[in-house]
């Protein structure tokens, strides 16, 4: 059996009480009214030459935006509107900067838990010594669930933000100087009460398996009951893989390509999908390593590394086909209101946006094309840390312009998004590790999987209970 | 691989088979001689071929107009069988490359056929992109060979320059990669061979094969290799032929979801053949004991799942169709639109073909039913063929331009050439099936010991096979590392 350690138990609350003094230095350095914007807008315009460039960028991109206005109809290019636009973004960026943090590892934990279930209803013979880490990790699918349905509620129902620009007020009102026609023509789909139910219902949806299927995995354990337990389970996941399809779909075009109304691309709930893929498979490589190494898994060997680094590899090349599937449509019509997406990330984001591409597929392809290296902890860990690091700036890239445009930063409250939500994620996946037995005793496939060996792997100080 | 198995997987080759009889099994049907079905088959497929022959050169000799197109709808047929045979073609490739990855051991039994059909099937789109050009004897130009015009080259920006080269690396790769596995199988039937000439062409086309200790290795290796390489091949080559419609800016086909969702849609299709064809060969060549119900269940779960993809990506098009608030999307194929307008029998046919009857395989008792199966694949082939022409066809019968709305209707010359293309398909299968070994003789036998279910049941008696080793804690494995070296 695993313990928690105290020591690790202390660092994740660390990690929580730094990551929050984080988020609430965001939340008090982000302008309170429109006059403090102003402020730090000509603090901003003092600062050395780099600045002046990168602040005349922006101007372009805001003139561009004011423009795209005034053909829907609005007036004015004056200061004022400028000042405000950017006091909305400035306000935005503490908000921004915690929710690409919480949704990265709330999507995290629901693509474990979505591989999970493939693992379950594949009926895989490799991975059952690892379905106890697996599920460990979607332990943190019930915080960053909460937190999710509080963050909803703070957008939709209190209206405590501006992350998602159709809630302002007036946008569904023809009269009103912020009247969005495009918007309103989506009402069907974007409006706030559907918004919000459909937030919560995907979240209710995917806790509820990750409840049921916890409890009847240690129940298994000890069922003895001609694997009917098992079937369940297997019938369990089949349904859930069905849910999880569907809503991750609609979940992408809720919470992510929401953030920019009026663009859209059908390719959108994939692509999140893949890029969220990647990084579980990677975490799910992490805590297995960890785990391994403090003892706690007796059945894991190295090929078992190995085939989780198989899939970091194989899904990072996936996660590139469809980033240059979506981009390369776009960028080869060249059509206006799509191509907007681009090129707001491109003049605004260009290091993150360029950077992610290498971090996401140079790093990995080169790194773990070797089969010696995939089975190599170190080297699987420092593949997955830029694998890990280049999705983080994906979602970011995905966020920020549509909510802080040109007012985005990697600094404080970004940090403190991602190391509150690091904290969390220690303290409640190793504690769930501790409460059942690492080895899923009751499962048809657990001796296949403790026997796994791929075929040209050595198995590195290993005993002699390993036979090949 | 792996040294155990669990109890409750089920036996992938039924009886108690040893090698001896899997390579009789296997060999009989190349050794035999046909029977007068055969004949019958190979000759209906032979007129159907040469009817097809027919009609192309009738429409090369006369000129395209021959066809139903008009000057707004300048694609139809043509694009759609190219479409429909080159996603047929994937499936071969996804069992033998992508299963392969994934170590799916019940691929066997069906991938020599599947990776046959993949090959028969890309000669059949090959001809599509040729014979659908104004004209075809220019074909050339479409590569990049220096020239007497001032070495005058190919624009490199059009997908359908893409497509030359993914459609011919895809044909070699899926080509070597058959080969590759065929050599073992190949001098197998060498050495059984009692008449000289068959001796011959056997030892020809086997390259020698002896089958050291050595050539397995390099083989396991290539294989490993080519199946790395063929999975992202698989992926991009029908991505590339996702991208002739996507790159446009017609509303209908400009959608970025198109790479990963034809894919899908191949990867169905190609199932569904492979289903087809199984169904039927596994009766007619006696090989009822390695393509087992197992097998056909297996094969519909993947057609269930990327039968799901398909569907969630029809409701994305759909959907996005209505958000994008563009008045053009009303009238893509998977919109309002084309629901109740004039190709309104072709949008249900693709929602019933698609959508609908694949669900009937969620019951078991369909999903493990022989015919059941071989309906459902049938209905399945022509859905998909439907999706390809409602892309095609609805999408450009009305476009941004209200005067430029057209209807087409096909002519006999279009039905022709594509009941060629079948003919061809079944002729060249046919042939296939009397001379080469439709099931890897070699590769069932590396599973036998684990799956074979005369081993399994010996296994729950503990009645050991030799050869066995037994270890320290009284675990009985098996060594099966020699048994390639068995085989004769």
């Amino acid at each position: 059996m695993y313990q928690f350690s105290s020591k690790l138990k202390i660092a994740s609350l660390i990690l929580i009480v730094v990551g929050a003094l984080g988020i609430g230095y965001g939340f008090l350095s982000a302008p309170s009214s429109l006059e403090e914007a102003k402020e730090m807008m000509a603090h901003q315009a003092s600062h050395g030459d780099s600045h002046d460039t990168a602040n005349h960028d922006n101007k372009d991109n805001h003139e561009q935006k004011h423009a795209n206005k005034e053909v829907h109809g609005h007036d004015a290019n004056s200061t004022d509107k400028h000042a405000e636009h950017v006091y909305h973004q400035l306000k935005n960026r503490p908000w921004s900067a915690f929710y690409v943090a919480l949704f990265f590892f709330l999507g995290i934990s629901l693509l474990v838990l979505a591989f999970y279930a493939a693992q379950r209803v594949a009926q895989s013979g490799w991975s059952v010594v690892l379905f106890r880490v697996m599920e460990a990790i979607t332990a943190n699918l019930v915080p960053t669930s909460i937190i999710m349905v509080l963050v909803i509620l703070s957008a939709s129902v209190f209206h405590w933000n501006h992350m998602f620009s159709w809630m302002a007020e007036g946008t569904f009102d023809p009269t009103s100087d912020n009247y969005d026609a495009i918007v309103d023509g989506k009402s069907w789909w974007i409006n706030i009460p559907g918004w919000t139910i459909r937030g919560i219902v995907y979240l209710l949806l995917w806790n509820a398996y990750r409840w049921f299927i916890r409890k009847n995995s240690i129940a298994e354990d000890t069922a003895n009951d001609g694997y009917k337990t098992y079937k369940k389970n297997y019938n369990a996941s089949v349904i859930f893989l069905v849910v999880f399809m569907l809503t991750e779909t609609m979940m992408s075009w809720d919470w992510i390509m929401g953030l920019d109304p009026h663009w859209f691309s059908t390719l959108f709930g994939w692509y999140v999908l893949a890029s969220l893929l990647v990084s579980a498979l990677t975490v799910i490589a992490f805590v297995t390593i960890y785990l391994r190494s403090k003892g706690a898994l007796p059945g894991v060997n190295d090929s078992h590394i190995h085939d989780l680094a198989k899939f970091m590899f194989g899904f990072s090349v996936f996660w590139t086909y469809l980033w240059f599937a979506q981009f390369m449509l776009i960028w080869y019509a060249n059509i206006p209101e799509e191509t907007t997406y681009f090129a707001a990330r491109f003049n605004e984001y260009k290091l993150p946006f360029l950077s992610m591409l290498v971090m996401n597929f140079v790093f990995p392809i080169l790194l773990l094309i070797n089969s010696d290296f995939k089975s190599i902890p170190w080297f699987v860990i420092i593949g997955g840390l830029v694998i890990l690091g280049g999705h983080y700036i994906d979602i970011y890239v995905m966020v920020m312009p549509g909510t802080v445009g040109g007012q985005g930063a990697f600094g404080l409250p970004e940090l403190g998004g991602l190391l509150f939500f690091l904290g969390i994620f220690i303290y409640t996946v190793f504690s769930a590790f501790e409460k059942a037995s690492p080895v899923p005793k009751g499962n048809p496939f657990l001796e296949e999987s403790e026997h796994f060996h791929y075929y040209n792997i050595e198995h590195r100080g290993e005993g002699s209970e390993d036979h090949h | 691989m792996s040294h155990y198995e669990a109890p409750i997987r089920e036996p992938l080759v039924l009886g108690d088979k040893s090698y001896h009889d899997i390579t009789e099994d296997i060999a009989r049907p190349i050794e035999g001689k046909a029977n007068k079905n055969w004949y019958m088959a190979f000759y209906i497929s032979l007129a159907a071929m040469l009817w097809g022959f027919g009609c192309i050169f009738y429409t090369v000799g006369t000129g395209i107009g021959v066809w139903g197109l008009s000057k707004n709808i300048g694609w139809a047929w043509d694009i759609t069988n190219f479409v429909w045979w080159v996603g047929i073609g994937h499936a071969g490739t996804l069992i033998s490359a992508v299963l392969l990855l994934f170590r799916q051991k019940w691929r066997m039994a069906i991938n020599r056929s599947a990776e046959a059909m993949t090959i028969f099937a890309v000669f059949q789109a090959g001809l599509f992109p040729i014979i659908h050009m104004g004209r075809p004897w220019n074909g050339y130009w479409v590569l990049p060979i220096p020239n007497q015009f001032g070495s005058l080259w190919v624009n490199f920006n059009s997908p359908l320059l893409w497509d030359v080269f993914a459609i011919s690396t895809y044909l070699s790769v899926s080509l070597v990669f058959w080969w590759t596995g065929l050599l073992p199988d190949f001098a197998t039937i060498r050495d059984r061979a009692v008449k000289p000439f068959q001796k011959k062409i056997y030892a020809l086309v086997s390259f020698g094969w002896s089958g050291r200790a050595k050539d397995w290795q390099r083989f396991e290796e290539v294989s490993l290799v080519l199946a790395g390489l063929a999975t992202p091949l698989v992926l991009s080559v029908h991505t590339i032929v996702s991208f002739d419609f996507a790159t446009s800016i017609n509303p209908g086909w400009h959608s970025t979801i198109f790479p990963p969702y034809f894919v899908a849609g191949a990867i169905f299709s190609g199932f569904a053949m492979v289903q087809t064809l199984l169904g039927i060969m596994r009766k007619v060549t006696n090989m009822e004991a390695y393509i087992t119900r197992m097998h056909i269940e297996y094969m519909n779960i993947v057609i269930i799942l990327t039968g799901g993809i398909v569907a969630v990506a029809y409701a994305t098009e759909f959907f996005i169709a209505w958000y994008t608030g563009s008045p053009y999307e009303y009238y893509t194929y998977l919109s309002i639109g084309a629901e109740t307008g004039p190709y309104g029998w072709a949008f249900w046919s693709l929602l019933i073909c698609n959508i609908f009857t694949p669900q009937l395989l969620w019951i078991k008792k369909i999903r493990r039913s022989f015919i059941w199966s071989f309906i459902i694949s049938i209905v399945i082939n022509i859905g998909m063929w439907f999706e390809r022409f409602d892309i095609i066809a609805i999408v450009l019968s009305k476009g941004h331009l209200p005067s430029t709305w057209w209807r087409f209707e096909p002519t006999f010359v279009d039905v022709g050439i594509f009941i060629g293309t079948i003919g061809f398909f079944f002729v060249l299968f046919l042939l296939y099936a009397r001379t080469f070994p439709v099931i890897p003789i070699a590769e069932m036998k590396t599973i036998l010991k684990s799956s074979g279910e005369g081993y399994k049941k010996r296994r729950e008696q503990g009645i050991p096979t030799k050869p066995t080793v037994v270890l320290a804690e009284k675990k009985i494995i098996e060594v099966d590392s020699t048994d390639k070296k068995d085989k004769k």
